[in-house]
């Protein structure tokens, strides 16, 4: 071994260039494997805006579907909640919904296209647990201030019909709104709205 | 080096895969760059094979991408009525039926391209040919007393077969058209050939990707080769 | 800043002797040299089980070992899963490159001596390797439960019932059916993702310990700490880093090159990586009409059927494999490498790689009687060539062993040597080159000549 005439400066660039160009590589030998954790096209396929008929709907029912897993709620509303919906507003942390996700479309006190049907994710936006639907008024367990609404078991937040949240409770924003859209007054599309039908 | 590739490539592929039970193999014309021929081809396997035979492995929504069509437009022209643009090519007809009128449930044929091969494929589909004993009227030259009928009789004609006594056995060694069809041979021929052209992209719907993406890859990977021999030769001047 | 990363740093190196062994093993850990080409397997087998790990990972997250779900998950894996194709032929191609590189690297050892005295712990950490490389590759054959898979693990565990009492009762015990079914198939996925790659990481952890106890060995077969300066430094030795870390840098990125061709343009390569019977789905009712284990088990596979009874064949088939764990006691020869060893080990080795490929190439294609009678010439040669060895070792003749290692002429040193070879074979008329049979055959000649005379 001899130590005459290395040229320090050409192993340091040359090192710093095998170094650029090996880092470049894994970074780029990442995106496959980090991409792969993303959903993939099956669940991208059980994704896909799901149809919901509303001719056999009641008054006051509840039905659930699933939406890429999750459940979504559709509720048809009587007068008399939407009556009481619109003394609730002081209990409420974002009666405006103004930090909560809704397309525009829902983006009113009601928080939906037309008042009588609601619908929402039905994931609690505190920890993302399913919350109870309990329509009953003033229950014993919950206490006379309970006007009907949906309660989270999980950690006790309280939403009232249109998804808006109480004052007090850990939960932060209302529950979401999914997209939606209304093929006919029958049958609804859940998953894409009006702006996006329009898009594609 | 794409010629000394597909060299070796076709070196090493005279394997097990192409067997015809000495009946010589076709090669049909597989080009999966040629969209239009994929599309006919896709069109042809829902027309004369989902009936029975479901590819479950492709979606129609990946037809599309890969074949740079519209959702839209392959929903209308291609898959059958009422399927989803995320649904798998499913066939129609169920596994108990199938078991009844065929004696064996239809394969699912979304990697027959690679079990067996285009030319076995491109060949299998030209080489029904008619034989009276059989329960669906035909034999093939390729897949001997295969329960498949020749679904394409109205096309092709009627073919008969051409045969040859070798050791004692009666060999079927080539096949002779009898009786018209709609198709002339060379039109027949192409339409076989846009369907094996479509099972083949099915079989593997990435390896037009695939082959596009390795060229840079192995650009990048040469000049890492470079960069690397540089700095282990002035790191070596110490030794030598 | 700086001043706290300092602490941090002093903080850990009073903890940890990470600096230690930097300098045990990289930096100070001197190796011979003089390795040449050869010597690229082992770090290259380590790139590969590396690759193996990380695209397993990946691959678990998506595949499900239930006979009902296996084979759809695969393809669901190659088609829907983002990248999934890549990640899985990363994975399929790599279990192909593993045995290429292994079966290079246990060459390597095979001519020059390295199993030898002292190094006898080396290799038979490096055999256990191997034969957990071999289980883990046999395992994992089986979790894309297509044809081959099914009825390759079928024969394979079938194997065992030929033991004498207890083999049938050995074989439904491993299977935990009566055939192959979905009870094989979830183990099987439990000992390929957990068990073996663990029991892997061990062995290669103790093969790499072993090794820098000794010392590497070298071409020349010498050992190079016995001319050391006056610094005690071995003068034919140099620090492993810098300059055999740059070297195998270089490997890593010709290996990748090869790799990635295989990955992107012959992923399947033609039938012998991934086999074409494979595309089907497991059918317990139907066995292929030709069925061959995957090329690197094919040279065992043909030992095992070259032998006429059940139990007899299975006893050679693992004997052939329990064999070379005996190397470093069967051979009585004086000096390591084949540079300075007799031509009687010479030419027994020349047929021992004629009898390890043949049989390899045997073992894929159909048993025909002229085929299984080749096989056995081959079996004979095979285990001649071990079980012989005490005996042809002891009485061939040795060269002279220098004391110091020769100099490896490097790559870039034998371009001029390979274009002059170039020049002659199709030496350039005017502007064009043009094929000279008359050099070829000139060429050819000099080269059996070589050959003959390094076989004396």
């Amino acid at each position: 071994m001899n130590a005459q005439g290395v040229d320090n400066s050409k192993r340091q660039f040359l090192t710093a260039a095998l170094t650029v160009v090996g880092a470049v590589g894994a970074g780029y030998l990442t995106v496959p494997f980090l991409s792969q954790m993303r959903p993939s096209a099956k669940a991208m396929a059980a994704g896909a805006p799901v149809e919901v008929d509303l001719s056999k709907m009641e008054p006051g029912q509840l039905i659930r579907v699933a939406w890429r897993g999750k459940p979504v709620w559709v509720l048809q509303r009587t007068p008399e909640v939407l009556a009481t919906l619109n003394t609730l507003e002081p209990k409420l942390a974002d009666p405006q919904s103004a930090a909560s996700i809704q397309p525009a479309s829902s983006a009113n006190p009601l928080r939906s296209i037309k008042p009588e049907i609601f619908v929402a994710i039905g994931l609690c936006t505190h920890l993302g647990c399913s919350p109870t639907f309990r329509p009953e008024i003033a229950p014993h367990d919950l206490g006379e201030d309970w006007k009907g609404g949906f309660f989270c078991p999980c950690h006790g937040s309280w939403f009232d019909l249109a998804g808006r949240v109480f004052r007090g409770v850990p939960a932060p924003t209302n529950l979401e709104i999914p997209p939606y859209r209304y093929v006919t007054d029958n049958l609804m599309i859940i998953g894409e709205d009006n702006d996006e039908a329009s898009k594609a | 080096m794409k010629k000394l590739l597909s060299l070796l490539f076709l070196m090493l592929s005279f394997s097990v895969q192409a067997s015809g039970g000495g009946f010589d193999l076709e090669s049909p014309d597989i080009d999966l760059s040629d969209y239009p021929s994929l599309e006919r081809g896709a069109k042809y396997y829902v027309t004369y094979c989902l009936g029975c035979h479901s590819a479950k492995h492709i979606r129609y929504k990946r037809i599309a991408q890969d074949l740079h069509l519209d959702e839209a437009e392959i929903l209308k022209n291609v898959a059958p009525l009422g399927a989803g643009i995320y649904d798998q090519m499913h066939s129609a007809m169920n596994a108990h039926d199938a078991e009844k009128w065929f004696g064996t449930t239809p394969p699912d044929l979304s990697l027959i391209a690679r079990s067996r091969g285009a030319d076995w494929l491109y060949t299998y589909l030209k080489s029904f040919y008619a034989e009276p004993g059989k329960p669906t009227g035909v034999n093939n030259a390729v897949f001997k007393d295969v329960a498949m009928p020749n679904v394409f009789w109205q096309l092709q004609g009627t073919q008969i077969a051409v045969s040859k006594t070798v050791d004692g056995h009666e060999q079927v060694t080539g096949l002779k058209l009898e009786r018209p069809g709609q198709l002339s041979p060379k039109e027949f021929d192409k339409l076989v050939n846009d369907l094996v052209n479509f099972m083949v992209y099915v079989g593997e719907p990435v390896q037009l990707e695939r082959v596009t993406m390795g060229k840079y890859v192995i650009f990048f990977i040469i000049m890492f080769i470079a960069v690397a021999f540089l700095l282990k030769k002035e790191y070596w001047k110490d030794i030598h | 800043m700086k001043q706290s990363i300092n602490k941090v740093s002093e903080w850990f190196l009073e903890r940890f002797p990470l600096s230690d062994l930097w300098h045990d093993h990289m930096a100070h850990y001197y190796a011979p040299k003089n390795f040449n080409i050869w010597y690229f397997f082992g770090s290259l087998a380590l790139f590969v089980l590396v690759n193996q790990f990380v695209t397993g990972i990946f691959l678990t997250m998506n595949y499900k070992p239930d006979a009902e779900l296996a084979f759809d998950s695969v393809e669901y894996i190659m088609r829907d899963v983002d990248w999934g194709w890549l990640v899985r032929y990363m994975h399929s191609t790599g279990a192909s490159a593993f045995f290429i590189v292994v079966y290079l690297h246990m060459f390597r050892g095979l001519i020059y001596g390295s199993f030898k005295q002292p190094r006898e712990l080396i290799w038979i950490f490096g055999m256990l390797i191997f034969v957990c490389l071999m289980a883990e590759a046999f395992m994992g054959y089986l979790l894309p439960w297509g044809q081959m898979s099914y009825w390759g693990a079928q024969v394979i565990i079938s194997l065992f019932s030929a033991i004498p009492v207890v083999g049938d009762e050995l074989s439904l015990w491993v299977r935990g059916d009566y055939v192959v079914s979905d009870a094989t198939l979830n183990r099987f996925f439990a000992f390929h993702v957990i068990a073996v790659p663990l029991a892997l990481l061990i062995l290669v952890f103790l093969h790499i310990v072993a090794l820098h106890e000794v010392g590497s060995n070298n071409p020349d077969g010498i050992d190079i700490h016995e001319n050391v300066n006056w610094q005690g430094k071995p003068l034919d030795g140099i620090p492993f880093h810098p300059y055999y870390t740059v070297k195998d840098i270089v490997g890593v990125g010709v290996f990748m090159f090869f790799f990635a061709v295989v990955i992107f343009y012959m992923p399947e390569m033609g039938g012998y990586f991934l086999e074409h019977a494979n595309f089907i789905p497991a059918d317990p009712l139907k066995t292929p009409e030709h069925i061959a284990p995957v090329w690197y088990f094919t040279p065992f596979y043909a030992i095992l059927r070259a032998v006429p009874d059940k139990f007899a064949g299975v006893i050679a088939m693992g004997g052939a494999i329990a064999v070379l764990f005996a190397l470093p006691w069967l051979d009585r020869g004086k000096v390591r490498s084949i540079r300075y060893r007799g031509g009687l080990f010479k030419k027994a080795l020349l047929l021992f790689v004629i009898s390890f490929i043949g049989l390899g190439y045997l073992g894929t294609q159909p048993a025909t009687p002229m085929a299984t009678t080749v096989a056995r010439v081959l079996t004979a040669i095979y285990f001649g060539f071990f079980l012989l060895m005490p005996l042809y070792t002891r009485w061939e003749k040795t060269k002279p062993v220098p004391d110091r290692t020769t100099p490896e002429s490097s790559l870039e040193e034998r371009i001029p040597l390979l274009l002059a070879l170039y020049d002659e074979i199709a030496p350039v008329e005017q502007t064009s080159r043009k094929f000279n049979p008359a050099g070829l055959k000139a060429v050819l000649i000099r080269f059996a000549k070589h050959l003959k005379e390094s076989l004396d």
